[in-house]
């Protein structure tokens, strides 16, 4: 599975791994009752790249993705987020490090209900004490199409609409990683399209890395690259692929 | 249905727990109380009932005026001698044991020689040494006191200051400090400890002697073997003199217990009164955390609906979770109760109350109260909350989101602003309502004050937004985004904070009147003094209150340096065809420049009159047939000697307030009081000195006599309010504590409520700090909302209530100090019960938290 450096670049961005795991593996529980999430991992995510992560329910892409955000602890192996070896932080520094290093938008969306849009996009710079750079700001709520909706509170807005607000927060910080945990899988097809859209022109406009973990072979149309996993081992990588060859891998790897 | 609600509680332990405590407080309050006052009542008891242990009947003076200060009638030697030659008597003897007023004190000095005393009395009693029968002490160690040189005295204060029979002991009664021998130490009956009194016993001659007595209190009579008590009392009762009565040993003491069981009385429902308060705020606790699980549960209780639960069973299985955990609390804190007991008896120490205690008496009419009033408060504050659960429709099952946040309803607030303009009017109409009934005037102000608690914790949640932007912008400012998050947090579900806040705001709003009316009652009643006293010194006892000896008062007026002394005899009389009354003897030639008389009627030269029998009466007294007392009226009065008064009213002198009063409603001369009260005893000693050493040197005989200069002494006669003041803050303490529990309640259940979103703020870069910051910050918004309700309606019912007393000269200032103080301990409370929630949340597991339903 060293196929990562084949993979294509995209044009002018320069191919340098912004997040690597090494031998990564996830225990849960102990004895006998002991599950293995993830039974040796390796992989390196290139900057400015969309990589999916997908499998089969229990495969391990969620223990996963956590590992490599940094919410959870791999049993072994290590993770480095532009070169920092995050595995042995303690929690302040893991908090100091997604602050500057990664954004989330979540299947659930997780807004605070009592803020309006504007003030949950800009809640991680707040969070961190960060300066709001108002013509960025502009940029992502025209990006997202919000801005006539930016006072708005979420129990007011749609459901792609709360996503879109999510995404808009992600990219706030200007992440090194941006990770997309389900984007789509609260949504309807219609708005799960303009949210794939949506990710995919951060990484064509800003360059924006991000791994997104999925099971909706449509949405797993945007990425670059797609990593399959079963059994806690990735088993499979695709370059960017159709859905047909997606739903073809999937079956095989299932299998 | 049974089974859901009790694993329910059982699945809800932290919750269920701090609930509970909200109740266990309040109902520990009202059986603690229950539990120290049977047990002082049963220490009395045993005093009294062990001094007339094997007395068939006795022979005393009537009481005929309570809370006299020199004591009462005394039965004659001669009278002795006739029960004595009677042949239904086997024994009879004088004795002087009466421990129920103040008229046998006798103060022991320490080795430094001081009087002993905390504010407890100090008995001088005396009992013949070959008398067995009749004396309710038992010998420790040594020998009883005989002769005129010999005292005994009690264990509890033999131990404390390491006394040893054979030494010599100062002792000061009714005259100067003498020195004795100590001949034994004793103690008294059954009882454990008499409350920090300390003893000082003598043989009867000597005890006369000492303080002061020509009788004997009582005689003691014990029947021969085939006489009954009846025939006995008939026997004695012929030709007893008008100021003496006979009466069987325990009707004695009952009678002497009186006084005291009235004094009891009035503890137990004053400290009741706390224990009701802190229900209260209990039931808003209850209603509060019923409400929020009720809600949490929407989804719980609507599976069940669709499952085919009846309304009722919803509305029972709720009402039955209240009931449980009421029943639960109410025993618990009935255990807990003996804890306040000794809790409430340490109180009672700190502001001079010490009282006896035998072991403690747990009565069944205790656990009933505590448990029937913990129960039932839970169960009314639950009902609710239960009434709101039935309306959950069980399509709430299957819709999809979370807790729908309710616009506070229009209805609440029209009911909130109903019953607070009706709360307010009733205390305007019982406070500065004219031609009111005493009746309406309580009903108007406790029902007022009641009401308006309730008023505006229903109004409250329609002001929760405006006050959270108000308290929570020092916080926003300081805390960043956390202590902004914070602040909009405290306003999501307003109707909640509003009923936590509004808990707080009860103790709040109690302390702040306590303080205003307080500040109000203090600072008049220290210019009044002020207006009265003429002279740069005051001579009191040492606790102020006792009267001095009369020898002190002479002392003084005879040392070096002092221009002029000039003594008040004091003691209370009944008024004929009247009230009791406070009677003072003064000296006509020094009062006039002693003490400011502004005269109503009549002038200066009507202390003149007293020397020739007349007396001048203070503004306001009422006479038998009405009206009130001018010049030329006659008054009559009895006094606790037996001895009636009759004398001609020559000046009525302006009163100054009417709280203390240098000066009784009536005055006479010393000469006249000394001839018709049971015994010579001064109160006060005004007196003008340019230095004091001559007068400190005057006083060492008299170690309970007090020099003080006027601001000083007018500062400890005031003491008391301030010592009422501490009490009232401290007992309503109990009910902030209680409004504490609800706040910590209501954080755990927003944090486990807002699991997923803390999850979120995690992910996206807060720390733990900042997570327990804004825990924090939200806690302390609530409670400053509890501060900005409460402080200002507490303000505002002091304001109401000194006006209304603004006839007596009672006027309305700011307490800033005190204020300032409340506003701090809310702030700190808030912090305090931010502790285990703010842990809580920051301790969440970020994956686990994300993925929490």
């Amino acid at each position: 599975m060293n196929a990562v450096l084949e993979l294509q670049q995209p044009a002018g961005i320069e191919a340098r791994t912004v997040v690597a795991a090494q031998d990564l593996t996830r225990t849960y529980g102990a004895g006998e009752t002991a599950v293995a999430a993830l039974r040796g991992v390796s992989l390196e995510i290139p900057r400015g790249h969309l990589t999916a992560v997908m499998g089969p329910s229990g495969s391990g892409k969620s223990t996963l993705m956590h590992i490599l955000a940094g919410l959870d602890k791999p049993t072994s192996g290590t993770v480095e987020i532009d070169d920092v070896e995050i595995t042995t932080l303690r929690d302040n520094e893991l908090t100091k490090l997604r602050r500057r290093h990664i954004g989330f938008v979540f299947q659930f969306f997780n807004l605070l209900p009592m803020l309006s849009a504007e003030e949950n996009i800009t809640l991680p710079l707040s969070i961190s004490g960060a300066k709001i750079e108002r013509e960025w700001l502009e940029e992502l709520l025209d990006a997202t199409g919000l801005a006539d909706r930016r006072r708005h509170r979420p129990a007011e807005l749609s459901g792609g609409q709360q996503q879109r607000v999510a995404v808009a927060r992600a990219l706030v910080s200007r992440p090194t990683v941006l990770f997309a945990d389900e984007p789509t899988g609260n949504l309807d097809s219609q708005t799960s399209a303009e949210i794939l859209g949506l990710l995919r022109g951060a990484v064509e406009t800003y360059g924006q890395t991000t791994v997104m973990v999925t099971h909706d072979p449509k949405a797993a149309t945007i990425a670059d690259r797609v990593l399959f996993l079963a059994d806690g081992l990735i088993v499979k990588e695709l370059g960017r692929s159709s859905q047909a060859e997606i739903l073809e891998t999937l079956a095989e790897v299932g299998r | 249905m049974r089974r859901v609600a009790i694993r329910g509680l059982l699945s809800r332990k932290l919750r269920s727990a701090l609930t509970a405590f909200a109740i266990i407080l309040g109902v520990a309050m009202v059986s603690g109380t229950l539990v120290l006052t049977d047990t002082i009542e049963k220490a009395f008891d045993s005093i009294f009932s062990s001094s007339y242990a094997q007395t068939d009947a006795v022979v005393s003076g009537k009481k005929l005026v309570e809370w006299s200060q020199t004591g009462k009638a005394t039965v004659s030697p001669d009278l002795l001698r006739r029960v004595q030659a009677l042949p239904e008597v086997e024994a009879a003897a004088g004795t002087i044991l009466d421990m129920s007023g103040d008229s046998n004190q006798a103060k022991i000095l320490d080795r430094d020689g001081e009087a002993i005393q905390g504010n407890n009395p100090t008995f001088g009693l005396g009992v013949d040494p070959g008398d067995e029968t009749f004396n309710p002490f038992r010998l420790v160690e040594g020998d009883w006191a005989s002769g005129p040189n010999e005292v005994v005295i009690d264990l509890g204060t033999a131990d404390a200051e390491g006394f040893r029979v054979g030494e010599q002991v100062q002792v000061a009664g009714e005259g100067p400090v003498r020195s004795f021998t100590l001949a034994g130490i004793v103690r008294f009956g059954d009882v454990d400890s008499l409350g920090g009194a300390t003893i000082a016993l003598f043989d009867v001659a000597t005890a006369r002697q000492v303080l002061d007595k020509t009788g004997f209190d009582a005689v003691a009579v014990a029947a021969r073997d085939n006489v009954s008590a009846e025939r006995l009392i008939d026997a004695i009762g012929v030709a007893l003199p008008d100021s003496v009565e006979v009466k069987t040993g325990s009707e004695q003491a009952a009678e002497d217990g009186e006084g005291v069981g009235e004094f009891v009385t009035f503890i137990r429902y004053f400290l009741l009164a706390f224990g009701g308060i802190a229900l209260f705020v209990g039931a808003f606790v209850i209603f509060n955390t019923l409400s929020i699980t009720v809600a949490q549960r929407t989804k719980e209780l609507a599976t069940l609906r669709t499952l085919g639960a009846s309304r009722r069973q919803v509305l029972r299985s709720v009402v039955l979770e209240g009931a449980i955990l009421g029943v639960v609390a109410s025993a618990v804190g009935l255990g807990f109760g003996v804890l306040i007991a000794k809790g409430l008896t340490a109180l009672m120490r700190a502001v001079g109350l010490e009282l006896p205690q035998a072991s403690m008496v747990f009565a069944t009419r205790t656990a009933v109260a505590a448990m029937l009033t913990g129960t039932i408060v839970t169960l009314v504050a639950s009902v609710w909350p239960a009434v709101r659960a039935t309306r959950i429709s069980p399509i709430s099952a299957v819709r999809e989101g979370g807790m729908v946040v309710k616009k506070p309803s229009r209805k609440t607030l029209v009911i909130g602003l109903v019953l607070s303009a009706l709360s307010v009017a009733g205390l305007v109409n019982g406070t500065l309502g004219n031609d009111v009934s005493a009746l309406v005037r309580v009903l108007g102000i406790a029902g007022g004050v009641l009401g308006l608690f309730i008023g505006i914790a229903l109004i409250a949640p329609r002001l929760i937004r405006p006050l959270a932007r108000l308290v929570g912008l020092p916080g926003a400012r300081l805390g960043g985004t956390a202590g902004r998050l914070a602040q909009q947090n405290a306003i999501r579900d307003p109707g909640r904070t509003a009923s936590t806040a509004a808990a707080l705001m009860i103790g709040l709003t109690l302390v702040s009147f306590v303080a205003v009316f307080g500040k109000a009652l203090l600072a008049s009643d220290e210019s009044n003094l002020r207006k009265q006293l003429g002279t740069s010194h005051v001579i009191t006892s040492q606790s102020g209150w006792d009267t001095v000896p009369v020898g002190a008062g002479e002392a003084a007026a005879g040392a070096a340096g002092v221009e002029l002394a000039s003594s008040i005899r004091g003691d209370r009389a009944q008024l004929t065809g009247g009230g009791e009354v406070d009677v003072s003897g003064v000296d006509p030639a020094t009062i006039g420049r002693a003490y400011n008389f502004e005269w109503i009627e009549g002038s200066e030269a009507a202390l003149a009159s007293l020397a020739s029998g007349g007396a001048v009466v203070r503004e306001g007294l009422e006479l038998p047939g009405g009206g009130k007392a001018g010049v030329g009226d006659r008054i009559g009065f009895l006094t606790p000697a037996g001895k009636r008064v009759e004398t001609v009213v020559h000046g009525v002198y302006e009163k100054h307030g009417d709280l203390d009063q240098l000066l009784g409603q009536v005055v006479l001369s010393q000469a006249a009081f000394d001839r018709s009260f049971p015994r010579p005893a001064d109160l006060l000693t005004l007196v003008q000195a340019d230095s004091t050493a001559g007068l400190e040197h005057a006083l060492v005989a008299y170690p309970d006599a007090k020099l003080q200069t006027g601001e000083a002494f007018i500062a400890s006669w005031t003491k008391w309010l301030t010592d009422v003041m501490s009490l009232f803050y401290v007992l309503l303490a109990l009910s902030v504590i209680v409004s504490l529990f609800g706040m910590v309640n209501t954080l755990v259940l927003a944090v486990f409520e807002r699991t997923r979103e803390l999850g979120m703020l995690r992910a996206v870069g807060m720390t733990r700090r900042q997570v327990r910051r804004m825990i924090r910050h939200e806690a302390v918004v609530t409670s400053l909302i509890g501060a900005a309700l409460g402080l200002p309606l507490g303000v505002a019912l002091g304001a109401l209530v000194t006006q209304s007393l603004s006839q007596y000269g009672v006027s309305f200032s700011l307490p800033v100090v005190p204020l300032v103080a409340f506003v701090v301990v809310a702030i700190v409370a808030g912090i305090a019960a931010a502790v285990l929630p703010a842990r809580r949340a920051s301790r969440l597991n970020v994956l686990e938290a994300l993925q929490y339903e």
